[in-house]
Formats: C-alpha cells, structure tokens, sequence
C-alpha cells in the first residue's frame, strides 16, 4: 500500500474507522459475560487504538506511530498470555467463564 | 407511756423486718408467731396506752427527733395520741390481730408463708404511723408504706399475670391521688411554713386564701386512698390478693386513711364549705353506685369489695355533712363487719376449694351453719338491721346528714343507698346458704379459723357498745330536729330491701334472671363502666403516646444525622458490587464525560 493510495482517503475517515472499532470493543466489553468474549472485545479495543496511532503517523510522516502500534501489540501478546493462564485457571475453579458470578472482589 | 406509744407502730416493724429478712430460718410455725405475736404485743400495748388516756383525758405528742431541716423548714416528726387516734389504733390493732390469726390458718401450707406475715406486719405498722403521726411528712410515709403494702399483698401470689396487673393498678390509681396530697403538702409548706398537723390545723381558721385550694388537694388525696369515684376502680380487682389481705385492706387498714385524712385535718375542711358539699356529693354518689354494682356481682368477694367502696361513701356522707363523730363510729364498726364478712367469705371458699363464683354456691346453710350465722350477722351490720352495730352507725349518718344537709341529692342517694345495701345482703346471703345445692363444701373449721369469726361476730353485734373517747375532738356542726316521718323512712330501708330481697328470692325468679341477664345489670356488673372509660379516655391514648415516643421524637435531630450517614454508605457500597463489566462501564462513563470537559 503506497502514501498515495492511504492519503486518497480523507483523514476523518480512518479516526471514525478507529472509534468505531474502539467503540464496538467497548460495547463487547461491557455486553458480553464470557470471559473470552471480553478478551477479545479488549483486543479490538487495543487495535482501535493502534489503528489511530498508525494513521497519525502516517499523516505526519513520522515513523513514531508505528512504533506506537509495535508496543501495543507486544502489549496485547503479553496481556492476553497472562489473561489466558488466569481464564484456564478461573474455568478450572468455578467450571463456568461468566464473569458476572465473579463477584467476590465487592467484600 | 411514751415508750409504749412508739412501741404500737414499732413492734409490727420489727416483726416484719424480723420475717422479711429471716423468714425462711423461722419455717411456719416461728413465721407465725412471730407476725400474730408482734400484733398481738402491739395491740396489748395499744389497750393499756388506750386505758391510760380514757383515764388520764389530756392527748399527748411523743417527739421522736429532728428529722431534717432544709430552706426554712425543720420536721421534728414526733407520735401524737388523742381520742381519734385511740379509735384507729383499736381498730387497726384489734382486728388486725383477729386477721393476722385467722391468715395463720388460712395461709397454711402456702408457698412464701413468712414473706406473707412480713408483709402483713409492715402493712398494720404503715397505718399504724399514719395514724399516729403528729406531722404530715410522716402520715405521708405511712400513707406510702400502706400504698406499698397493698400493692403487695395484691400481688402475692405473683406467678398469676392478673394478680400482678391488679396490683400494678391499685398502685397506679391510688397514686394519681397520693400525687394530690403531696401537692397539698408543698402548699402546705408554703401557706404555713410547717407540716405540723395541729398548728397547721390551729391556724386554718385564719383561712388564708388559699384553704379551698389545699382542702379540695386533700379530698383528692382521701379519694384515690379510699377508692372513692372517681377513683374507685383499683378496689374490686384488689381483690386479687388472698383473702384476709382483703379483709385487711378493707375494714384496717387502707381504704380507712382516707376517712382519717379527712377527719384528722376537718377543720380545714370547714373553712372550705364548698369543698365539704363535695365530699358529701362523692360520698353520695359514690355509695349509691357501688351498691349498684353489688347487687348485680356474681363473685363473693366482688360483693364485698363493692359494699366497702359503698360503706366507705357513707363516711364520706359524713364527712361532708359535718357528722365527722358519726363517721368515725362507721369506721369503727363498719371494720367489724367487714372483716367478719371477709373471713367467713373466705372460709366459705377454703371449703370449696377456692370457688368464688356464687351461682355455683348454694345450699350451704345445712353443712355449714357457722359460716351462715356469721355472714347473717354480717350481713345484718351491713343492712343495718336493728340491734346491729351497723344500724347504729348508719343511724348516726343518716339522721345526722337530715339534720345537716337533709333534701340535698346526696341525701336522698345515702338513703337510697341504704334500700340497695338491705337487698343486695339480702341476696348474697340467700344465693350463698339458701336454694338447691350445686356443690358439696368440705368444711374447714380449724380453730384459728373459727374463734377469729367468733370474736368478730360478737364485736359486729355489740360494736356500737365500745365507747369511742372522742371527747369533744370534733365540732360537730348542731344537730337540729328531725321529723318523726323522716326516722322512719330511715329505720324502714333496711325492712324494705330485706323484703324486696326475699319477695324476688321466693317469688321473682323469672324477673331475676331476665334483670341479671339486661343490660343494664351488665353495665352494673362493669362498675358503671368506668374501666372502660378510662381505657379509652387516659390508657389509650398514653399507650399510643407512648409507642409513638420508644423512639424518642426528641431524638431525631441527632438519629438524621446518623441516618444520613448510613444512607450514603448504603449508596457509595451499591456501587462496590464486584461486577468488573460495571466497573469497565464507569470507567468508560468517566473517560467520556473528562474528555467532553476537556475537549469543551
């Protein structure tokens, strides 16, 4: 994909692009009880970030934003390794991954 | 002789506290003599002081020492005897002993037999003080102790709730009247600067403004004590108590104080003409109603405890008459016959084992011809009939009160009342030993019981012999002439009422039973309702105030602040709900609404 073919799209496009994906995580996140689902609603949210980021630096000719979307995905490998040893290990506790029977951190 | 005055009231004390706080160490036997042997000292001691005064004439006044002296006011309390105080001592003593001798047997084998004879000997020691006392500070403590007494001895058997319920009103009422009195005293104080009951007296003819004020506060006082309207309620559930505290309360002690007050402080009361007009008008009123409610009860002892509260109007009458010496005559015998009435009642329901209820009496006149001999004598005392020494002392009242206040209502009530009083003894005595048999007794004829009845019988008879060394204590207002029309209507009423009383016994039965079941005999039976007026018009309402007040209104201000507090817990911890979604969601909430304030 060449700067010309990516600057044929106006800007407002790509950053409605990212919110809607942020916001679809967002809506995954607070919607869905299963665990998994939550997880990989977060992964969305994570890209609509990343996404931004890449099309800033894109627009500004800066490499930073790359950068940026390089750190957000070892970010995402190392959080989603963690949060998938804690869901195994949560599913072989209560035999279930809905979140909302998790509710012992209130006391 | 001043050693033996204070040993009248001392020696009951002393066996009281003797019993109270060694009781269980003495077992029956010592309980015993020790509570009729320390009567029995105290009355002993109570002739001799009576036969040194009728021989000596001159009252005499014991002081017994500082009591205290605080803002102006020194109570030296000291024991004053006079002719008054020779008539109550008797009696008190007298028929005390006879009652504490007949409890020895009647109380037999009964559970707190010593905390029984404690009681009773605190009990005769109380009025014994009230009756002696030269000051009011110390009739007041008497008038207190009695007060205390009672409510004991009503709850004696304290495991029944109702007993105690009883106890806890006759309390209470008598003490929306002991109120009035200590009002009295404070104003008392304050008019004459002394309680001394002479000087007090001595001085009321000065009548100081006030005099109407402190003889009605007195009135009051006499009234709750006496079980007079419109206090009158606590009486007929007195009867809770075993029955010789019944006849105690009724013909020695208690019920009497009032009578005393009244005739102890009667000077008073006549620079308070209005107030004597009352006092005759409850008395009046009061012995007609209550001799209503007698002649419809169907409990024995219901009977009785409303022909005293009527008796007890009679003095009243009296009193309000000025025919203060023919009251204290009625005092005396009425306390005679009462007591009589009461023991044999309550012999009666020993042999029934403890049945009360008269339409389950009857017949028992061939089984037991004692127990009839003496509730007849009784009953005659207390109709008044001739040769008794009821009739005497009713006479006294009924002629004196024409003279003094002849054609007033409360005349024409106390005549009335004496027509009511024939009949409805007429009735007690019929229902109980006449008719069919519904039971058969088990006669109880032990001596203690027998010869106390004896005594009585005899004393109920040939009472009005005692001479009474009043002297010339009482100015008694003149008596003037009484038409012959108006003596026999006073000698026929007993006569009319007996024979109304046999005429609806042998010939009335359906009349009976169709008046014993209206409802105007219920209202009757009720004591003309006025329990229930008072649970409406005072109980209720305290009872609402009451549960509107468990938490405390006043309290409010500092429980909103509390409440605030654990409103906005309760709050900020529903958001603490565990739920990590409404956690994320807040935090969403949180980051749009900063970048909204932000991005403004």
């Amino acid at each position: 994909m060449t700067d010309q073919a990516l600057m044929a799209l106006p800007v407002s496009h790509g950053l409605i692009f990212a919110a809607a994906l942020f916001c679809v995580g967002l809506a995954g996140v607070l919607i869905r009880r299963n665990v998994i689902f939550m997880l990989m609603s977060l992964e969305l949210m994570l890209n609509g970030a990343a996404f931004a980021f890449v099309l800033a630096g894109a627009v500004h000719g800066n490499a930073d934003g790359q950068v940026m979307f390089v750190l957000i995905l070892t970010l995402a490998a190392a959080e989603i390794a963690v949060a998938l040893a804690l869901v195994v290990h949560l599913f072989h506790w209560r035999r279930s991954l809905d979140m909302d029977a998790l509710d012992e951190v209130r006391d | 002789m001043a050693g033996a005055l204070i040993g009248i009231p001392l020696l009951p004390l002393l066996g009281s506290a003797l019993l109270l706080l060694a009781g269980k160490r003495l077992g029956e036997r010592g309980s015993a003599a020790v509570g009729v042997g320390s009567v029995l000292l105290a009355a002993l001691l109570t002739a001799w002081v009576i036969a040194g005064f009728v021989a000596g004439g001159e009252p005499y006044t014991v002081t017994l020492g500082q009591w205290f002296s605080v803002a102006g006011l020194t109570v030296t309390p000291g024991l004053h005897f006079d002719g008054l105080a020779a008539v109550m001592t008797g009696v008190i003593t007298g028929v005390g002993l006879l009652i504490h001798w007949y409890s020895a047997a009647y109380m037999a084998g009964e559970e707190g037999y010593s905390r029984y004879f404690g009681y009773l000997n605190l009990f005769v020691a109380a009025m014994l003080v009230l009756v002696l006392a030269d000051n009011f500070l110390l009739l007041y403590l008497g008038w207190e102790g009695v007060g205390l007494c009672s409510y004991l001895l009503i709850g004696f058997w304290y495991r029944e709730p109702a007993n105690g319920y009883a106890a806890r009103k006759a309390f209470v009422v008598t003490r929306v009247g002991d109120v009035a009195l200590a009002v009295a005293l404070f104003m008392l104080v304050g008019q004459f600067g002394t309680l001394h009951i002479e000087t007090v007296v001595d001085r009321a003819w000065q009548q100081t403004p006030g005099t109407h004020w402190l003889a009605l506060l007195l009135l009051i006082g006499a009234v709750g004590k006496s079980a007079q309207l419109p206090l009158q309620t606590w009486l007929p559930d007195a009867m809770a108590g075993p029955t010789p505290v019944s006849a105690l309360i009724h013909a020695a002690t208690m019920v009497t104080a009032g009578v005393y007050l009244i005739a102890r402080s009667h000077e008073l009361f006549l620079m308070a003409p209005p107030v004597m007009d009352l006092v005759a008008l409850v008395g009046g009123l009061t012995l007609f109603l209550a001799a209503c409610s007698a002649l419809v009860q169907t409990d024995l002892k219901r009977i009785l405890a409303y022909s005293t509260i009527s008796q007890i109007g009679y003095m009243f009458f009296a009193l309000g008459t000025g025919a203060f010496s023919a009251a204290v005559f009625h005092l005396m015998t009425h306390a005679f016959f009462k007591a009589l009435l009461f023991l044999a009642a309550g012999q009666v329901i020993l042999s029934l084992h403890h049945e009360q209820d008269i339409r389950r009496m009857g017949g028992l006149a061939r089984p037991m011809p004692f127990s009839l001999a003496c509730f007849a004598i009784g009953g005659a005392a207390l109709a008044a009939l001739p040769l008794t020494a009821g009739f005497y002392s009713k006479d006294a009242i009924l002629m004196n009160g024409y003279a003094l206040a002849g054609g007033t209502p409360a005349w024409f009530l106390a005549l009335a009342g004496a027509l009511v009083t024939a009949l409805y003894s007429a009735r007690m005595v019929l229902r109980v030993f006449f008719g069919e048999a519904v039971t058969r007794p088990d006669p109880d004829r032990r001596p203690a019981l027998v010869v106390p009845l004896a005594v009585l019988s005899v004393l109920s008879l040939a009472g009005a012999l005692i001479p009474r060394p009043l002297g010339d204590f009482f100015a008694d207002l003149g008596r003037g002439g009484v038409p012959e029309t108006v003596h026999i209507a006073v000698l026929a009423m007993p006569w009319l009422g007996l024979a109304m009383g046999l005429g609806f016994w042998r010939y009335g039965g359906a009349v009976r039973d169709r008046w014993q079941d209206s409802a105007l005999a219920a209202w009757w039976r009720r004591g003309w309702g006025f329990d229930t007026a008072y649970q409406w018009l005072l109980i209720r309402p305290f009872i609402g105030l009451a549960r509107a007040n468990r938490d405390d209104i006043a309290d409010g201000l500092t429980a909103a602040v509390t409440a605030s507090g654990r409103a906005a817990n309760a709050g900020l911890s529903a958001l603490q709900n565990g739920r990590i979604r409404w956690y994320a969601a807040f935090i969403a909430a949180g980051a749009i609404l900063t970048i909204a304030l932000v991005g403004r």
